[in-house]
Order: C-alpha cells, then sequence, then structure tokens
C-alpha cells in the first residue's frame, strides 16, 4: 500500500468539502473494495475521507411508497432489517447473498454503488426497482447513474447518502455464483412494478448490469415464467473468461430469469 | 501518522500509527498477539478474523484506522491465560476440529460470532453456509462443523 492521509468527518458537508479540497482523495466506506485494491497498489488516494462517523447515512425507513436506505447501511444490516425482510424482501434476500458474513458486516450500499464492479449485486436492484441514487449533490436514475464498466455518473467530489427504492408488487432476485469468488457469474433481479415490468441483468455485461427488453415486454404481457419461452439472450457484448463464455452466460440469463421470475410468483 | 486508541481483549491501546496500518498487522506487530492469522492476505481464507464491536470483521481488510475507538475481541480475549478454555475452543479440541490449527482461530471467532447471531441450535446446513468466508487446507470441514454445532450447544450452558 502507499502512504496516504486518513480523515473521519462527522458531516456531509465536511466529507465533500475534504473531498473537493484535497488533491486524489477517495472516500472509504466499509472498505471492502477500496482496501484490497490498495494493497494490490492499484489505487493510490492521497488521502482517504472515512464515512463511518458521518451522522445518519445508516438508517433504513419508509417515506411514502419508497424504502430508503443510507450509504453506509452495511450489506448485513439490509439483509437483517424487518423493514427491508417487509417491504422489499428480495433486497434483503440479495444482500445476504454478498460475499460472507464477515464482509457483510463491512460493506455498505454505497460502496458497492460507487464502485460499479460488472458482478456486483446491488445493481441489479437498483436497475430492476428503478431506483433512486441521492447524492449530496442531485438524484440519479440509474439509466445515469450506471455509465460502464467500474463507471458511474458521480462527480469526483460527489457523495451517494441514500438510494430510494419504489416497493414494487413482486420481484425477486437469483444469482448464480461464480464458483471461486461467489460473485454473480449471471444475476437476475426481476420486478414487477405498477406500470412496467423489468429484467435487470448483472455478471454478464461487458458494461455492466443491462437490462432485458425482450423478456420485459412478454412478461408484462403474463407475469409467468412460460412466457420467456422461445425467447433468447444475444451472446454480442456478453463476458467470456475462464468461468464461462459469452454463449453459457447468454444462456444462464434465460434460465436465472425463468427462476426469477417462478420466484417472484411464489 | 494517526492517533488511534483501541480496546483489545478489554484492554485499551493508544497508539501513533501509520494509516496505512492493517488491523491484522496492528494486532500481530503492535500487540504482539500472534494467534490472529493471516492466511491469504486477499480478504478469502477468514484467518484474520476478529471481532470489532462484536461483529465478525477480516482484520487483513480493515485498517486499524477505521477500528479507532472500537471494541476488539481476538482468539486471545476468549478465555484468559491459565483458565479453561472458551466452550467453543473446548468444542474444537473435544472434536478434532483442527489439525495444523492455521485456520482455527479465524473458525473459533467466525463461529462465536454465528452463535451471538443465530443462536444454540445449528443445523449443518447453516454452519456450512455461513463458513462461506473461511477455508481450511487440512480438515475437510466435517469436523469443523460438528465442532461448531457442539460449540454452540456448550454456550447455553452456564459457565
Ligand atoms: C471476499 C469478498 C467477497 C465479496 N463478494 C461480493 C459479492 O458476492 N457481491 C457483491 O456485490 N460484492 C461483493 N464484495 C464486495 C463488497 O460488497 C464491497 O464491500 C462493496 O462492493 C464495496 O463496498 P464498501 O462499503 O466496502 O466500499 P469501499 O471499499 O469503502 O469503497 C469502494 C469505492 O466506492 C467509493 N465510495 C464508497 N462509499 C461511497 C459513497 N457513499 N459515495 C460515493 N463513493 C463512495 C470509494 O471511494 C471507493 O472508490 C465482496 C468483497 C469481498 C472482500
Ligand atoms: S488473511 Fe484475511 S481473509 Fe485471509
Ligand atoms: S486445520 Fe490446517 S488449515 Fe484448517
Amino acid at each position: 500500500m502507499y502512504e496516504f492521509k486518513f480523515s473521519r468527518p462527522a458531516t456531509v458537508r465536511q466529507a465533500a468539502n475534504l473531498l473537493a479540497k484535497t488533491e486524489d482523495a477517495k472516500l472509504i466506506a466499509g472498505g471492502h473494495t477500496l482496501v484490497p485494491v490498495m494493497k494490490q497498489r492499484l489505487a493510490r488516494p492521497a488521502q482517504l475521507i472515512d464515512l463511518s462517523k458521518v451522522e445518519g447515512l445508516d438508517t433504513i425507513e419508509m417515506k411514502g411508497r419508497s424504502l430508503v436506505i443510507g450509504a453506509m447501511a452495511r450489506h448485513a444490516s439490509v439483509a437483517n432489517s424487518a423493514i427491508v425482510k417487509a417491504n422489499i424482501p428480495s433486497l434483503a434476500n440479495l444482500a445476504s447473498m454478498i460475499g460472507d458474513p464477515a464482509v457483510r458486516h463491512m460493506g455498505t450500499i454505497g460502496g458497492s454503488l460507487a464502485n460499479n464492479d460488472p458482478t456486483a449485486d446491488y445493481p441489479a436492484a437498483v436497475m430492476a426497482l428503478d431506483a433512486t441514487v441521492v447524492t449530496n449533490k442531485r438524484k440519479l436514475k440509474p439509466e445515469e447513474f450506471f455509465q460502464g464498466l467500474f463507471t458511474t455518473a458521480l462527480a469526483p467530489d460527489e457523495i451517494i447518502t441514500r438510494v430510494q427504492f419504489p416497493v414494487p408488487k413482486k420481484a425477486a432476485y437469483i444469482k448464480f455464483r461464480n464458483q471461486a469468488s461467489r460473485y454473480a457469474l449471471v444475476g437476475v433481479f426481476v420486478a414487477k412494478r405498477p406500470s412496467e415490468v423489468r429484467v435487470a441483468v448483472t455478471g454478464a455485461g461487458g458494461d455492466g448490469v443491462f437490462r432485458v427488453p425482450q423478456f420485459e415486454e412478454a412478461l408484462k404481457k403474463r407475469f409467468s415464467p412460460k412466457s420467456l419461452d422461445g425467447l433468447t439472450v444475444s451472446a454480442d457484448g456478453l463476458n467470456s473468461d475462464l468461468h464461462g463464455s459469452a454463449e453459457y452466460r447468454a444462456h444462464l440469463i434465460g434460465v436465472i430469469a425463468r427462476r426469477a421470475v417462478e420466484a417472484a410468483n411464489a | 501518522m494517526a492517533k488511534v486508541s483501541i480496546t483489545v481483549n478489554g484492554t485499551v491501546h493508544s497508539a501513533n500509527i501509520d494509516p496505512r496500518t492493517l488491523l491484522v498487522q496492528f494486532l500481530r506487530e503492535n500487540l504482539r498477539l500472534t494467534g490472529t492469522h493471516v492466511g491469504c492476505d486477499t480478504s478469502q481464507c477468514g484467518a484474520c478474523v476478529v471481532h470489532v464491536n462484536g461483529k465478525a470483521v477480516k482484520s487483513c481488510t480493515t485498517l486499524t484506522v477505521m477500528a479507532d475507538g472500537a471494541d476488539v475481541l481476538t482468539i486471545e480475549g476468549l478465555a484468559a491465560d491459565g483458565a479453561p478454555l472458551h466452550p467453543m475452543q473446548e468444542a474444537f479440541r473435544e472434536n478434532h476440529g483442527l489439525q495444523c490449527g492455521f485456520c482455527t482461530p479465524g473458525m473459533i471467532m467466525t463461529a462465536v460470532d454465528l452463535v451471538n447471531r443465530k443462536g444454540h441450535d445449528l443445523d449443518d446446513h447453516t454452519i456450512r453456509e455461513e463458513l462461506e468466508g473461511n477455508l481450511c487446507r487440512c480438515t475437510g470441514y466435517h469436523n469443523i462443523v460438528k465442532s461448531i454445532a457442539a460449540g454452540a450447544k456448550a454456550m447455553a450452558k452456564p459457565a
């Protein structure tokens, strides 16, 4: 690891000021992506700004028809939250499948979204539920927020403060794990919303999370696994690596999407 | 440098450290608590698991400065020197839950955290799922699972 300075602001404003005025400063939330990356010397921040003591960033609450989760909510808190389980159980279930128990005690939703790993789980939920990512500066819809591989719309001095998830009618997330890393080889989040159906895929796309319009249209007519019969996903642009070819991933998307619809209907 | 004050196994330690110091380095090198091991150093194996404010975390992936002000429990803190072993340690001994013992401190700290969260009556499936982040190169896990089930039950009995 290269040298860095460390600071621990108490408010979002202080954190934003530090971030804006220090060259090469970086936020640190759970550190469970950033610390490994720094250990490998793939990142060299001059200063780390720790969000863990910032007041009010880890609340989980219902506001109107939306479930609002603070950026610093740990995966374990989301997985075990009675509010999340009661309103969007598929989201609690997704959080319970991230990494292992120790990772879930540290990793946060804000860190996961800001990182936008193409195999991360939360991006699928944000995309399928049409959640709003709220920062210290603005509100971003998923299509604006996610900008491709490890890339988001966040400005260098922008901080995610919370994520607003509109409550769907039905939803489910199914994750097909990479046997070694346990990240998603293919993960599919399906959501039946009042006005539309969304199918979001993580793990497979070369550019990160994406939607499958042909599945969405078919499921809008009838929300049943049968509606997906005969429909396929093209392997173009999908990841191909030692864990699975693009064709394999394309096939898996269909299989996992059917399972997700089945789970949402159960 | 950064000032930290951390309670480890009940004793407050204040130090001036390089912010790069990983929690596991602080425990092993500054405090000489070498029961916490480094197996992989890449967040996979769980040999470095300790409790921070009552929760299992991988100390190779946590900066010491992130634990400033926290209460840390390591394998050395489970039972005092010379005192009888903690019920989970005793269960690993009884059930042949270790061979070389390298993974054992992390296994035991993970197991105690599991009992704290999920109680004393743990089925094999739950235990295996919860051991997702702990690797053992020797035992084949069977006896570790047995040890944890027995240790969980033993922890329910008044000491
Ligand atoms: C062994 C292991 C297994 C894992 N398995 C999975 C898995 O199965 N699925 C999965 O999805 N993830 C997995 N992860 C990743 C884990 O969920 C990470 O914790 C998460 O991706 C990053 O969250 P963090 O809070 O640790 O962020 P950090 O590492 O602290 O930060 C990550 C990045 O986000 C930025 N950032 C953090 N918070 C904010 C904010 N509020 N606003 C703006 N920028 C911010 C940081 O500057 C940094 O660039 C795994 C990690 C490990 C170590
Ligand atoms: S040494 Fe920390 S997880 Fe392996
Ligand atoms: S007993 Fe040797 S690694 Fe587990």
